[in-house]
């Protein structure tokens, strides 16, 4: 059992790291990586032994928040932002930010766009890793994640949401 | 390479906004970068995008994992929970295993309704040798109160149970009391008493209300567990451990001594 700690915890970290820019809320991001370690655990003796632990955990954790995220939008909470803000409403990021908040500007992004962003850019995997941790096609991975990077161009540079409505 | 093969497409730029170009194409991407200024403009825009959402996140991955995070943690919180669980399941259990094999399962339930289950000794048996199963593997809290606070544990579990209980001695086994706990139990209340022995081998002996008169002892095994049953006087008894059947029959012995009178016939099953 010991070993076990020794093979979870290097990967607890990064873990924390990704459900925190998913959910923006650290006791949230916490509750979220708990249920990640202890779904690893209890299905350990399921797992298949040549595959990454890595991507693993972080295929367990993007699934809960994503089963999570669509039991919230069942009960009608408003956690996509993009869909959330009124129009005419001005968001927070102001145009000069360019680059400063780009984490606030990540939440106006669809789940998906927003997890290819942080799998890739932030947690390193590959392209192939990040499309098996996501469920995409690999061949389809470079074109979302280029439309993924247009989006986060678009709301840093305008600050707004509504000009993505025109974009879409 | 071709011309075709060498024109530069976004994912070329993506991999070069991602620090993963590399070798000919690396240079080919910069070469087209220098003289296409939007395309460049933009590139290195996501470059600094890309670089400004790390560093923001830096932090985060830097701190300490917090205790509730930590391996051990969970996994003792999962075996609390599996017990739980496990002591439901070994009351359901009881239930299944008063009716299953006698054919009375409807009598039995009305029994059960009315407050007076009637399980034969093969469900004393499967009941310890689940509570054993469950609490045995149980490292931070094998026991609810331990040995120290004996007088107290068996004057608790001996109110529940409506039994005067006590706790019988096995150190000529080399096993020490470590404690006991309660457990739900059909209707009524169900005792464990677990002992150790040096090496950490655990046995337990299990207590609870059972009708009937079949005093002869009743031998189960079940993987590596193996279990001693009998009733005795409106109460059914278990002796349960890690342990080969003729490993077990002499503690069963003195334990059947301890509790109660002169040693039953061993029925073989």
């Amino acid at each position: 059992m010991a070993d076990l700690a020794a093979l979870l915890e290097p990967h607890i970290p990064a873990l924390r790291r990704y459900a925190y820019a998913l959910l923006r809320n650290h006791e949230q991001a916490d509750d979220l990586v708990q249920d990640t370690l202890e779904r690893a655990l209890s299905r350990w003796s399921l797992r298949r032994s040549e595959g990454d632990l890595r991507a693993w955990l972080f295929t367990i954790q993007r699934n809960l928040h994503v089963s999570r995220w669509r039991q919230d939008r069942r009960r009608g909470m408003p956690v996509e932002m993009d869909e959330a803000v009124l129009p005419g409403v001005p968001a927070r990021q102001e145009t000069t930010l360019e680059v400063h908040d780009v984490l606030a500007a990540l939440d106006q992004l669809p789940e998906e766009q927003k997890s290819l962003l942080l799998l890739v850019g932030v947690e390193d995997f590959s392209y192939d890793e990040a499309a098996r941790i996501l469920g995409m096609p690999i061949g389809t991975v470079m074109s979302r994640l280029s439309r993924a990077r247009l989006r986060l161009r678009s709301i840093v540079e305008t600050g707004r949401t509504t000009l993505l409505r025109r974009v879409k | 390479m071709t011309g075709k093969d060498a024109a530069i497409r976004e994912e070329d730029l993506q991999a070069y906004v991602d620090g993963r170009a590399s070798g000919d194409r690396l240079v080919e991407i910069e070469a087209y970068l220098a003289q296409h200024p939007e395309e460049r403009e933009r590139v290195a825009l996501e470059r600094r995008q890309r670089a400004a959402l790390r560093g923001q996140l830096e932090n985060k991955a830097a701190e300490p994992i917090p205790p509730r995070l930590w391996i051990a943690n969970i996994q003792a919180a999962r075996r609390r929970r599996w017990g739980w669980r496990l002591g439901a399941a070994a009351a359901a259990l009881l239930l299944f295993a008063g009716g299953i094999g006698t054919g009375w399962m409807a009598a039995n339930r009305m029994e059960m309704a009315s407050g007076q289950p009637t399980p034969s000794t093969t469900a004393v048996a499967e009941n310890a040798s689940l509570a054993y199963r469950t609490f045995v593997v149980e490292v931070a809290h094998p026991v609810e109160v331990d040995a120290q606070h004996q007088a107290h544990l068996l004057q608790w579990l001996s109110r529940r149970l409506g039994k005067p209980l006590i706790a019988p001695d096995l150190t000529s086994f080399g096993y020490r009391l470590m404690g006991g706990r309660l457990l739900p139990s059909g209707s009524g209340a169900a005792a464990q008493l677990m002992y150790d022995d040096p090496t950490g081998k655990r046995l337990t002996v299990y207590v609870r209300a059972a009708e009937g008169s079949e005093t002869a002892f009743r031998f189960q095994h079940e993987g590596e567990t193996s279990t001693f049953a009998w009733i005795d006087r409106g109460f059914g008894f278990a002796v349960t451990g890690a342990l080969q059947r003729e490993e077990l029959l002499p503690i069963a012995e003195a334990v059947y001594h301890g509790l109660s009178g002169d040693s039953p016939a061993v029925k073989k099953d």
